[in-house]
């Protein structure tokens, strides 16, 4: 742990608007303000707002910044038009992941790579590693700030015209230019905002006067949880392969990229083991660690606010892996019941 | 909605962060607003069984929020009469009335004497002052 922990440009506003603040990933952040559970429960219903410019920002750009990156991530570039993002995965020569990102395609030769906070001095350093000439990797993430503004109302709550998810403009809200990313870590409609980072403060008081409720990072994990969003370092890291996860379809395994081998193995004989959602059938909550009767172990576990019951996502053997298999997840030395279910957990009720 | 921090007079703390109040040979156990408040919205209680004992400073359940889980301490010692099922399927009341309906276990005390040891709502206020 560094002895400082670094400050977004909102640190002062989380503080004064009462927020729990607790170290993350080497920043101080806002777990919680009113609390995880109605801050989870605006996200559902309306909108709410989250500081997430602890995350990094990459770019990638010149005349071979294409080739450089579809060499490492695993999604086909060759799909993304300028104006469009995709989900992606930088892997090593394992297979395993270094991070998973979203990229966006800037132009024809310029890219922006949006990384975890925890893996953005790894993530730049691979990628700085293979820089070829005509390819130029730098790190902008001390000039920019990102917010998440999500909730189904959260378009209509910014003023801003319907969109694709996974496209992205300029626009500006309230006299603030940023680009409006169409992606999100909940499960909702909404977007991203990227602005400079002096500009922060303005653009988080416009979306706090426009309505949106300010959330922390424990509602951030709840929801993306429910909606079964891997978080790296939990659920996904560099020792387990995108297959196994769950996450071939964000695996272009017809081009070369490091590690493919490796996937296209594991994909052949099938994976030794799956990463599963499940929920509980008797009242405990799973957390991170906790084991798995047949070799299995939870990597993620909470309180679902919507239902109202455990949920978790975890490894367990191949055979185990189905939809609606009975699973005994060892609670603190109290065997509890836990179901197999499909992906995502929580869904609307439209 | 949670209730506003308070500790009232009529109860005995332990330095765990739990009250009892002394009602004749027995007692009901509760968490102080400090307890819940630090937890945030609780949304489980693991609670012992009626009729298993609890012994004094030692673990008798767990309550969790969503992000953490905590033991909770018993005060007193003595055999579990009552557990409080409005809060197993409301966990909730502990954090809006910590002494009223939030209360988790009503026990029969085994030694009274017990109870001597406790602080009394100034003291655990001084103590929640120098942490």
């Amino acid at each position: 742990m560094p002895a400082t922990l670094l400050h977004t440009p909102l640190h002062d506003r989380h503080v004064e608007l009462g927020a729990r603040m607790v170290p993350f990933a080497g920043w101080e952040m806002p777990v919680q303000y009113a609390g995880v559970i109605p801050e989870h429960r605006a996200v559902r219903t309306d909108a709410g707002v989250f500081d997430v410019s602890h995350m990094g920002e990459l770019e990638v750009e010149g005349p071979h910044a294409h080739d450089l990156l579809q060499g490492t991530l695993s999604n086909d570039l060759d799909k993304l038009e300028p104006g469009q993002a995709q989900y992606t995965l930088l892997t090593n020569e394992d297979g395993g992941i270094i991070d998973d990102l979203i990229v966006y395609r800037l132009g024809a030769h310029s890219y922006l790579l949006v990384v975890n906070a925890s893996n953005r001095e790894n993530a730049y350093a691979w990628l700085k590693e293979r820089e070829i000439p005509g390819s130029d990797v730098r790190d902008a993430s001390e000039d920019c700030a990102l917010l998440a503004v999500q909730g189904p109302r959260a378009i209509e709550r910014l003023g801003l015209p319907p969109a694709r998810p996974f496209t992205f403009a300029e626009a500006s809200i309230d006299g603030v230019e940023v680009m409006v990313n169409r992606t999100g870590y909940t499960g909702e409609d909404g977007c991203e905002l990227l602005c400079m980072s002096e500009d922060a403060v303005r653009l988080w008081d416009a979306v706090l006067e426009r309505g949106a409720v300010p959330c922390g990072l424990g509602a951030r994990d709840t929801l993306r949880l429910e909606v079964c969003y891997p978080l790296h370092g939990n659920d996904i890291g560099p020792e387990t392969d995108a297959i196994s996860a769950g996450l071939g379809w964000a695996c272009a395994l017809d081009k070369e990229f490091e590690g493919v081998d490796v996937l296209r193995r594991v994909k052949a004989d099938g994976p030794e083991r799956r990463l599963v959602a499940f929920v509980m059938e008797e009242k405990a909550i799973p957390r991170q660690g906790m084991r798995i009767d047949g070799g299995g172990e939870v990597t993620s576990g909470s309180h679902s606010p919507m239902l109202e019951i455990g949920i978790g996502m975890g490894y367990v053997p191949a055979a185990q892996a189905q939809p609606e298999t009975e699973l005994t997840i060892d609670v603190r030395g109290r065997p509890r019941r836990a179901r197999v279910v499909k992906k995502p957990i929580y869904k609307r009720e439209d | 909605m949670a209730a506003v921090e308070s500790y009232p007079d009529d109860l005995k703390y332990h330095e765990e962060h739990d009250w009892a109040r002394m009602e004749g040979d027995e007692a009901v156990l509760g968490i102080t607003w400090f307890a819940a408040d630090a937890l945030g919205e609780l949304v489980h209680f693991e609670a012992p069984e009626a009729g298993s004992t609890v012994t004094k400073d030692q673990s008798y359940g767990e309550v969790e929020s969503v992000k953490a889980v905590s033991d909770v301490i018993a005060p007193l010692s003595g055999e579990v009469l009552e557990v409080n099922e409005r809060v197993v399927d409301a966990p909730e009341t502990v954090n809006e009335d910590p002494y009223g309906n939030g209360w988790l276990l009503r026990i029969r005390v085994a030694d009274p004497a017990e109870a001597d040891a406790l602080l009394d709502a100034g003291s655990y206020r001084e103590l929640l002052a120098q942490q």
